[in-house]
C-alpha cells in the first residue's frame, strides 16, 4: 500500500464510510438464526452499529452473515448468492456449523463455509451468544476500516 | 431434471420460483408457483436444503451422545425435545423420575412453549408487515431465555433434561426471575392484542383465508395448535398425561374455522395457559430436601480425594462452579437413583470407589446406558404437535435406529394443497401460521 | 381403554387369520406383524367404522442387514374417537424391495413414502410422484442403509481446499 498524506486520508475516509454503514444479507439456515434475531431487536442492538439494515437481495448487500449449517444441497446456492453480491464484500460465518461442520459429520454436509467461499471473520459458538456476536462484527468493522481503496480492485479468490 | 410443476404447467402461466434462501420462507425451502396473474394455480415445495443426517448420526452415538442433536431439531423449543428423548429412554429402561424433578421439567417445558409461540407469532406478524410486534415479543422473549439461562447456564440449546432427571437444581431466585418473565410476557401479550387482534389488515389478511376442515386435517395427521384450531380436541397432555401434567389445571384452547387467524389465536391463548402452569408449578412444587444455597463451603476436591484414600471423608467438599445445583444433598430430588444410567454426584466420585467406577463405566464405550432389546415409541406435545420417538435398542449402547415423528412435516405437506386458489400474498400468512422449523422438517 | 385394543386385535385376528403372522407385546405397546400383500385389506379394515384409525401417525422402515427379509415397513395407527394407538410391522425381501403405496387413503403418506424411498430405496407402487425428498438428484445410493458409510460424501459443486 502506497504511503503519501492524501492516499492514506482517502482510504482512511473509504474505511470510515464504509464501516458503519455495512448492509448485511443473513443467509438464515438454522438455530443460529434465533440468536440473530436476539441480536438484531431490541435487547442487543444491531442498528446503533450501523448494520440495522437487513437487505434481502444480494445485489443490495455488501455483507453475507452465513448463519447456521450449509449442507451438500444448498452448497450451490450459497454459492450463486455470494457471486450475485458486488464488490466490495466481506463474509462472516457464524457459528459452529458454518466454521466448519459443527456437531454433524457425515454425508451431509459441508464441514466449513471456507470450502466453498472465503471467508473474513469467524464467529465460534454453538450458538454464539450475543455479546460474541457484537465483538465479532466490531472486528469486522477494524478490517474494513484497514482495508485499502486499490486493493479491492483485484478479485478476491 | 424436471419438476413435477413443470410438467404440469399450461403454456400461458407464469412459473414463479420463492428460492431456498428467502426471508419469508423461514429457513430453507424452495416453493415454486404456477401463476395466472396472481392466482395460484398449482404448487409444489422442495425441501430438505437443511437435512442434516441426524437418524443415521444417532446409529453411531451412544445415547448420552445423543442428547445435544435433539437440542438442535426444532431448536425454538429444545427442551420439549430433550424431554421426550429422554422420557422415551426412560421408558424402555423402566427409571421413575423424582417429584421435583418431574415439576422442574414441567416448567422448562412450558417456558420452551411459550417461547417457541412468541417466535411463531413474532415471524407471523412480521411478515404481514407489523414490524413493532416482533419487537415486542422478541423483548418478552429474553425474559423467558433469563430465566433459562440462570438455571442452565445456556440460552437456547440446553441439553438440560438428562436421563433420570435434570442436570441441576433450580437456581435460589428463580422465583423471582420467573416471575418477572411472566409479567413481562403478559404485558407484552396485552399490548400486541390491542395492535393486532381487532386490526383491519390483519383480518384481511388472515380472516377466513386458508380454511381448513377437521376431516382435512385428519387425514393429513396434523396434530397440535393446527388441530386445534379446526375444532379437533387432541392435546397429547390430556390423552396421554405424561409427567406431572393429570395434577395440573389447564385448559386446551380450541378454533372454530380453521383458517389462519385461528391458528394464530389459538397460539395466543395457549400462551396464556402455559403461563398458568407455571405458576401452579411454582405453588405445587415439593421443597428441596436441603435449603439451597449457592456453593458450599468445603475442602478442595483433590484434598478430598487424597484424604480418602486413608479414610472416609466426612467433609463437605468445594466444588466448581459448574457444578452448582447437582450436589450431593440435592441429588436425590433432582435424579433417579438408578445404578448405569445416571452418573453418581461428584462427591462420590471424587471420595468412594463405587462413585468412581459408575462415573467411569458411564462413559465408556459398550458400557453405560444399555437398555434391553426392543422397540419402544413415546410422544409428547411439542411446540408444533405430537413429537414422537421411536426408538429400536439392540441391547449395546447404541441405538439400531432412532427415528422422529416430526409434526411439521404432515403440517407443511398440506401447503400445496391448501394454497391452490388464493394469491401469492396469501402464502405468506399461511406459511407463517404453520410454524415451519426447518431443523424439525428435514432432521 | 385396554379393553377396546384387544377388542381391536381380536377381531383383526379373526378377520385376517391367514395373513397376521405374530402379535406381540412390547414395553405395553402391541405389536401386529402382517403379510405383505394384504396391506390394504387391513388398513381399509381398520380405517373403517368402527375401529375409526382416521390418522396415520407416523411411518418407517428398519433395515436388518444379513437377515433373510431385509426391510422391515413400521407404521403407526391413531384412532382420535377412541384415543387408541396400533403398531404395524411387515418384511421385505433384499432384491427389488416394493409394496403398495397408502396415498389413497392417507395423504400424508405421501410425503412419508417419499422419505423412506430416498433413504432406503423402497418402491411404491401407486404413488403418484415418487421422487427424492431430502437429498438432491443425482445424489447415488441410499443414505439411512446400513451399508451406506457415515462420512461418503457426494459434493454438489467442488470444493475450494
Amino acid at each position: 500500500m502506497k504511503g503519501g498524506f492524501i492516499t492514506t486520508t482517502f482510504n482512511s475516509m473509504l474505511g470510515w464510510g464504509r464501516k458503519y454503514s455495512l448492509y448485511q444479507y443473513p443467509f438464515i439456515t438454522a438455530c443460529c438464526g434465533m440468536e440473530y434475531m436476539s441480536v438484531a431487536c431490541a435487547h442487543y442492538d444491531l442498528d446503533r452499529f450501523g448494520m440495522g439494515w437487513t437487505r434481502f437481495s444480494p445485489r443490495q448487500a455488501d455483507m453475507l452473515l452465513v448463519v447456521g449449517t450449509i449442507t451438500q444441497k444448498e452448497a450451490p446456492v450459497l454459492k450463486t448468492v455470494y457471486d450475485q453480491i458486488t464488490e466490495p464484500k466481506w463474509v462472516v460465518a457464524f457459528g459452529a456449523c458454518a466454521l466448519s461442520g459443527g456437531i454433524y459429520d457425515n454425508y451431509a454436509v459441508v464441514q466449513g463455509i471456507d470450502k466453498i467461499i472465503p471467508v473474513d471473520v469467524y464467529i465460534p459458538g454453538c450458538p454464539p451468544r450475543p455479546e460474541t456476536i457484537l465483538d465479532a462484527l466490531i472486528k469486522l468493522q477494524e478490517k474494513v476500516q484497514k482495508e485499502g481503496h486499490e486493493w479491492r480492485w483485484s478479485k478476491k479468490k | 431434471m424436471t419438476y413435477r410443476i413443470q410438467k404440469e404447467a399450461r403454456k400461458e402461466s407464469l412459473l414463479l420460483n420463492m428460492g431456498p434462501s428467502h426471508p419469508a420462507m423461514h429457513g430453507t425451502t424452495r416453493l415454486m408457483l404456477e401463476l395466472d396473474g396472481e392466482k395460484i394455480l398449482n404448487a409444489e415445495l422442495e425441501m430438505g436444503y437443511l437435512h442434516r443426517g441426524f437418524e443415521k448420526t444417532c446409529e453411531h452415538k451412544t445415547y448420552f451422545n445423543i442428547l445435544p442433536y435433539t437440542d438442535r431439531m426444532n431448536y425454538v423449543s429444545p427442551l420439549i425435545n430433550n424431554c421426550g428423548y429422554v422420557m422415551t429412554l426412560e421408558k424402555m429402561l423402566g427409571i421413575n423420575v423424582p417429584e421435583r424433578a418431574q415439576y422442574i421439567r414441567v416448567i422448562m417445558c412450558e417456558l420452551s412453549r411459550i417461547s417457541d409461540h412468541l417466535t411463531a407469532l413474532a415471524a407471523l406478524t412480521m411478515e404481514c408487515g407489523a414490524f413493532t410486534v416482533f419487537l415486542y415479543k422478541m423483548k418478552a422473549r429474553e425474559y423467558i431465555w433469563d430465566v433459562l439461562e440462570q438455571t442452565t447456564g445456556v440460552r437456547m440449546t440446553t441439553s438440560y433434561i438428562r436421563i433420570g432427571g435434570v442436570r441441576a437444581d433450580l437456581h435460589p431466585d428463580w422465583k423471582e426471575t420467573t416471575k418477572k418473565a411472566i409479567n413481562e410476557t403478559r404485558k407484552v401479550l396485552k399490548d400486541v392484542s390491542g395492535l393486532i387482534d381487532k386490526n383491519k389488515i390483519f383480518l384481511n389478511r388472515t380472516r377466513d383465508v386458508a380454511v381448513v376442515s377437521p376431516e382435512f386435517a385428519i387425514n393429513y395427521g396434523w396434530t397440535g395448535p393446527c388441530l386445534r384450531s379446526t375444532g379437533v380436541y387432541y392435546d397429547v397432555r390430556k390423552a396421554h398425561p405424561y409427567l406431572v401434567y393429570d395434577k395440573l389445571d389447564f385448559e386446551v384452547p380450541l378454533g372454530e374455522r380453521g383458517d389462519n387467524f385461528d391458528r394464530y389465536m389459538v397460539r395466543m391463548k395457549e400462551m396464556e395457559q402455559s403461563m398458568r402452569i407455571v405458576e401452579q408449578a411454582m405453588e405445587k412444587i415439593p421443597e428441596p430436601s436441603s435449603p439451597s444455597q449457592l456453593m458450599a463451603e468445603g475442602i478442595e476436591p483433590s484434598e478430598a480425594i487424597k484424604a480418602s484414600r486413608v479414610k472416609k471423608v466426612e467433609e463437605k467438599i468445594k466444588l466448581s462452579p459448574n457444578l452448582e445445583g447437582s450436589e450431593k444433598e440435592r441429588h436425590k430430588d433432582i435424579m433417579a437413583d438408578s445404578k448405569g444410567n445416571v452418573i453418581p454426584p461428584k462427591e462420590d466420585t471424587y471420595t468412594n470407589v463405587e462413585g468412581l467406577i459408575r462415573h467411569f463405566k458411564f462413559f465408556m464405550m459398550d458400557h453405560g446406558i444399555r437398555p434391553p432389546k426392543g422397540e419402544v415409541y413415546f410422544s409428547v406435545e411439542g411446540g408444533s404437535g405430537e413429537l414422537g420417538f421411536y426408538i429400536i435398542s439392540d441391547g449395546t449402547d447404541k441405538p439400531y435406529r432412532l427415528h422422529l415423528r416430526a409434526p411439521c412435516l404432515h403440517i407443511v405437506s398440506s401447503l400445496e394443497e391448501i394454497i391452490r386458489g388464493h394469491y401469492i400474498a396469501d402464502v405468506i400468512p399461511t406459511f407463517g401460521s404453520m410454524n415451519m422449523i426447518g431443523g424439525e422438517l428435514d432432521r | 381403554m385396554a379393553m377396546e385394543q384387544e377388542k381391536v386385535i381380536n377381531d383383526l385376528k379373526n378377520k385376517f387369520s391367514d395373513k397376521i403372522k405374530e402379535i406381540s407385546i412390547q414395553f405395553g405397546e402391541k405389536i401386529v406383524v402382517f403379510e405383505k400383500d394384504s396391506l390394504l385389506d387391513v388398513f381399509r379394515f381398520l380405517k373403517d367404522t368402527p375401529y375409526d384409525f382416521d390418522m396415520l401417525l407416523d411411518l418407517t422402515c428398519v433395515d436388518y442387514k444379513g437377515q433373510q427379509n431385509r426391510f422391515e415397513m413400521v407404521y403407526h395407527l391413531f384412532s382420535l374417537s377412541s384415543n387408541l394407538r396400533l403398531r404395524l410391522k411387515t418384511r421385505l425381501p433384499e432384491k427389488e424391495p416394493s409394496i403398495e403405496s397408502l396415498t389413497g387413503e392417507w395423504k400424508n403418506a405421501n410425503w412419508l413414502e417419499r422419505e423412506v424411498y430416498d433413504m432406503f430405496g423402497i418402491r411404491f407402487s401407486g404413488h403418484p410422484y415418487l421422487k427424492r425428498l431430502f437429498m438432491y438428484d443425482g445424489f447415488e445410493g441410499h443414505p439411512l442403509r446400513k451399508d451406506y458409510p457415515l462420512r461418503k460424501r457426494q459434493p454438489k459443486i467442488p470444493m475450494r481446499k
